[in-house]
């Protein structure tokens, strides 16, 4: 079972790789980024146990925390570079409250 | 006897965990709108994750291993709602191009994602400008 979820987890994420190249908009491709990197983390915690490595979970749970933190940089990037490119008065005022 | 139920125990979980994985990843490739994507995604990214890692809990044991594999699963239930909700968020203030996009590929998708995404979306704008 450990061994068809590797083949499950690759298909997934070449699935996504599919709608990060093709994705129309930014935020497809960084929501399809974003799935990549929660199924890396699963990849490395499936392959710690196939091959008898624990020392990969502790690889696994930085990567989560390095794929969190780089997603919402990411999405804060193109946030604002969305909202200063509206530039109308709505736009400056949330800018403002944030 | 119990190890034997342990391992069914898990390669059910991991079962399950697949199934919604490939689920997920079959939405996000095939739905037309971003927003039913990001649906499809964020729901099936945190069930699926919760899933597998619980089966590979029910294989570890009691060992260091079991701790480590709980803090990932707590700090993937706690981070995947956050990276969707931002996600959404950030989506929504740029909505105009979003909503464009699907349009553009075929007429049978046309009046759903203009009618109902756009017209929510402007109206919270406003709300929010207030």
């Amino acid at each position: 079972m450990l061994n068809a979820t590797l083949i499950a987890l690759l298909v997934v994420m070449s699935l996504a790789l599919v709608r990060a190249i093709k994705g129309p908009s930014i935020h497809d491709r960084i929501l399809a980024v974003n799935m990549f990197g929660t199924k890396t983390v699963l990849l490395i915690a499936v392959i710690c146990f196939t091959f008898g490595k624990p020392e990969f979970l502790d690889i696994a749970l930085v990567y989560a925390l390095i794929n969190f933190v780089s997603v919402i940089g990411v999405l804060r990037y193109f946030e604002f570079r969305n909202r200063n490119q509206n530039g109308t008065q709505n736009s400056s005022e949330e800018l403002a409250s944030d | 006897m119990i190890d034997l139920l342990l391992s069914y125990a898990s390669g059910l979980l991991l079962f399950l965990g697949c199934f919604f994985m490939l689920t997920g990843a079959i939405g996000l490739l095939r739905f037309p709108d971003f927003y039913s994507r990001m649906h499809a995604a964020g729901v099936t990214d945190t069930l699926a994750t919760i899933l597998i890692i619980a089966g590979l809990m029910l294989i570890a044991g009691w060992s260091l291993a079991l701790f480590k594999l709980a803090l990932i699963v707590l700090f993937i239930f706690f981070t995947s709602p956050t990276a969707s909700h931002a996600l959404a968020r950030s989506a929504q203030l740029c909505a105009l191009r979003l909503t464009q996009t699907p349009v553009e590929k075929g007429p049978a998708d046309a009046p759903r994602p203009v009618a109902e995404t756009s017209a929510p979306v402007s109206k919270m704008e406003a709300a929010e400008g207030t």
